[in-house]
């Protein structure tokens, strides 16, 4: 079987106001206060286009490799919904403002960080539309109370052609794609404030064959979830052909707790939409260097040119130049930037510290990751700062402690009680001991004690030395260095 | 062509409009008519026009917070609200099947 997946993506354009009009963009208000006439749909009103949104939505544009349409235009999509008070929703169906572009991914294989592969699905196109208000359903009193605060948002809707195979490569392209947006700042992306609203269309066939019919799946609130939904919906789709039944063209919702796809109630047999030209909206005019008209006010040109020049680097140049720079592996890049402040947090301990970056790198993804992940803290959130973790690191890099005396100072640094890696280093004794007489002294208590093992060392074999090192470690309780343990050892067996 | 009952009952549903009786009906089949007289003219390489402000130019606004806030107003002309919400029914109520209403289309 072959499964195939497209997503179709609604992401929140970040602006002060609406896309036609000049009501205010805030999550969580007063219900119905962030409302004009024209969101209420009061005849009368007339749209008028946001110069942000048109900038956001070139933006991505060109950060996905499209071609910007240079005219684009605007229509009306025609349902009845409570909370879409028009009857209509303006979007761009027959000419949207950017087409044929591409995303590049990551995924690991067989969830080995280490082995990661590049994949690529084309983006159909991007249009601008208006998203719609909230319905919040009160079934005890049977009825739906309307928040219309929504009503005439921004969004960038992302059409991804079915290009994908599984539930983790949709939530890896959306995850890139949700880094690109927040780097551009057209959208925060937040998935759970509503900001990033992804639907998937899912179907199956046997190689060779044509496409089988496909359901669209909804409400699916997170990247997890997102992975759940789709895989549920191939194996349910794989199950009733093999049983002999047949997938229905239908609209299904993820339910989390079950963890499956159910049908959506209330959807009254196939849409028609009747499209028709948004007769209130001229064409959208976009410009460029060579076409930049003489005589216009600024404030009316949209220059994509203008805007190509000044877009900042996506994650995937990010990634190359933290490998460049600091010599680490491409995907210690990918989870630096995955993790929201942790790349800041890294190059700051990096200018504090004299150990080599793809040192630090270990303690910042084995160590102070795995402590966050824990005990689910963000970045932000760490009781340990960039500064005190580098000076930990100085520490460890003049040899004042050994790497095992390190990670129990980083177990202290963590609970937060204020102090510095050295007070604890000297309370709890865990300093190297630097007087080469006693660790000799020492070195030869545990050979005297030995003598097992000193023949079997003396005969060739090499591993049980180990044992000697480990030996002289319980005895000066983790304070020796062992590479300078194991050359005396050594020193001492052959005389 | 005629305009069959399954065309009229779906553009009932979809646009909750009445044809009401058989004038109605004619007066459909006469506008679709009347636009048909467009096929009349070659437009073979011609770009559509749809509409006569298509080489006027689309204002940009500035993205400043400019209007909102009138809740009250708003809810001024509200038939039933609670509390700041407007009140709807728990979800579309379809139009009844053409079997199940009282409709001329019924005997036709």
């Amino acid at each position: 079987w072959v499964p195939v997946v497209g997503l179709e993506i609604h992401a929140q354009i970040s602006s002060n106001s609406k896309l036609f009009s000049g009501s205010q963009v805030q999550f969580a208000a007063a219900p119905n206060s962030l409302v004009s006439f024209f969101d209420a749909s009061l005849p009368g009103t007339l749209p008028v286009l946001n110069r942000r949104c048109v900038e956001a939505a070139v933006m991505t544009g060109l950060a996905l490799n499209c071609s910007i349409n240079k005219r684009s235009l605007f229509d009306r999509k025609h349902y009845f919904y409570a909370d879409l008070p028009a009857g209509y929703q303006i979007t761009q169906q027959r000419v949207p403002i950017a087409v044929n572009g591409s995303l590049s991914y990551s995924i690991c294989i067989d969830n080995k960080m280490s082995q990661m592969v590049t994949k690529t699905v084309r983006i159909k196109q991007i249009q601008l539309e208006q998203d719609s208000g909230k319905s919040l359903h009160d079934d005890t009193r049977n009825q739906t109370l309307v928040d219309l605060n929504r009503a005439g948002v921004g969004l960038m809707e992302v059409v991804m052609e079915p290009d994908m195979c599984c539930g983790e490569e949709a939530a890896a392209a959306v995850r890139e794609l949700q880094l690109i947006l927040q780097t551009l700042g057209s959208s925060q992306a937040v998935m759970a404030e509503g900001q990033l609203r992804v639907d998937a269309n899912i179907s199956v066939h046997h190689p060779g064959e044509h496409y089988g019919v496909r359901t669209e799946v909804k409400n699916i609130n997170s990247l997890r979830f997102l992975a759940k939904a789709v895989d549920y919906e191939i194996q349910r789709q794989i199950e009733e052909l093999e049983n002999g039944g047949t997938i229905l063209n239908e609209t299904r919702a993820f339910d989390s707790k079950l963890g499956c796809t159910v049908p959506m109630r209330d959807k009254e047999g196939k849409q028609d939409y009747r499209f028709m030209p948004e007769p209130n909206l001229p064409p959208l005019i976009l410009y460029d260097a060579k076409s930049l008209p003489a005589n216009m006010n600024h404030q009316q040109v949209v220059n994509v040119d203008w805007i190509h020049e000044r877009l900042p680097d996506l994650p995937s140049v990010k990634r190359a130049k933290l490998v460049e720079r600091y010599g680490i592996l491409p995907e210690h890049g990918f989870t630096l930037l995955n993790e929201d402040g942790l790349t800041e947090f890294f190059e700051n301990v990096v200018k504090q510290t004299q150990m080599k970056p793809k040192k630090v790198i270990g303690w910042i993804l084995n160590d102070l990751l795995s402590y966050l992940k824990q005990h689910s803290l963000t970045v932000k959130e760490s009781p340990v700062s960039s500064f005190l973790l580098a000076d930990l690191l100085n520490l460890l890099e003049k040899k004042e402690i050994s790497s095992t005396a390190a990670k129990q100072v980083l177990a202290e640094l963590w609970k937060g009680e204020g102090k510095t890696p050295f007070e604890i280093v000297k309370e709890k004794k865990l300093e190297l001991i630097q007087d080469q007489k006693e660790l000799e002294q020492i070195c030869q208590a545990v050979i005297d004690g030995q003598e097992n093992e000193v023949m079997a060392i003396k005969a060739g074999n090499q591993k049980v030395l180990n044992k000697l090192i480990g030996l002289v470690q319980r005895e000066t309780q983790g304070r020796s260095n062992p590479a300078l343990v194991k050359q005396l050892l050594e020193k001492k067996l052959s005389e | 062509q005629e305009v069959t009952v399954e065309v009229l009952d779906r553009l009932e549903h979809l646009a909750l409009v009445d044809f009401r009786d058989a004038e109605g009906v004619e007066r459909l089949q006469k506008a679709i008519q009347f636009a048909d007289q467009l096929h009349e003219v070659n437009t073979d390489g011609v770009e559509p026009m749809d509409s006569v402000l298509e080489d006027r130019c689309l204002y940009l606004r500035e993205d400043d917070v400019t209007e909102g806030n009138c809740t009250k107003e708003l809810l001024k002309n509200a038939r039933e609200k609670v509390e700041e919400y407007f009140v709807a029914p728990p979800g579309n109520i379809p139009l009844p099947k053409l079997e199940e209403r009282e409709t001329f289309l019924q005997g036709s």
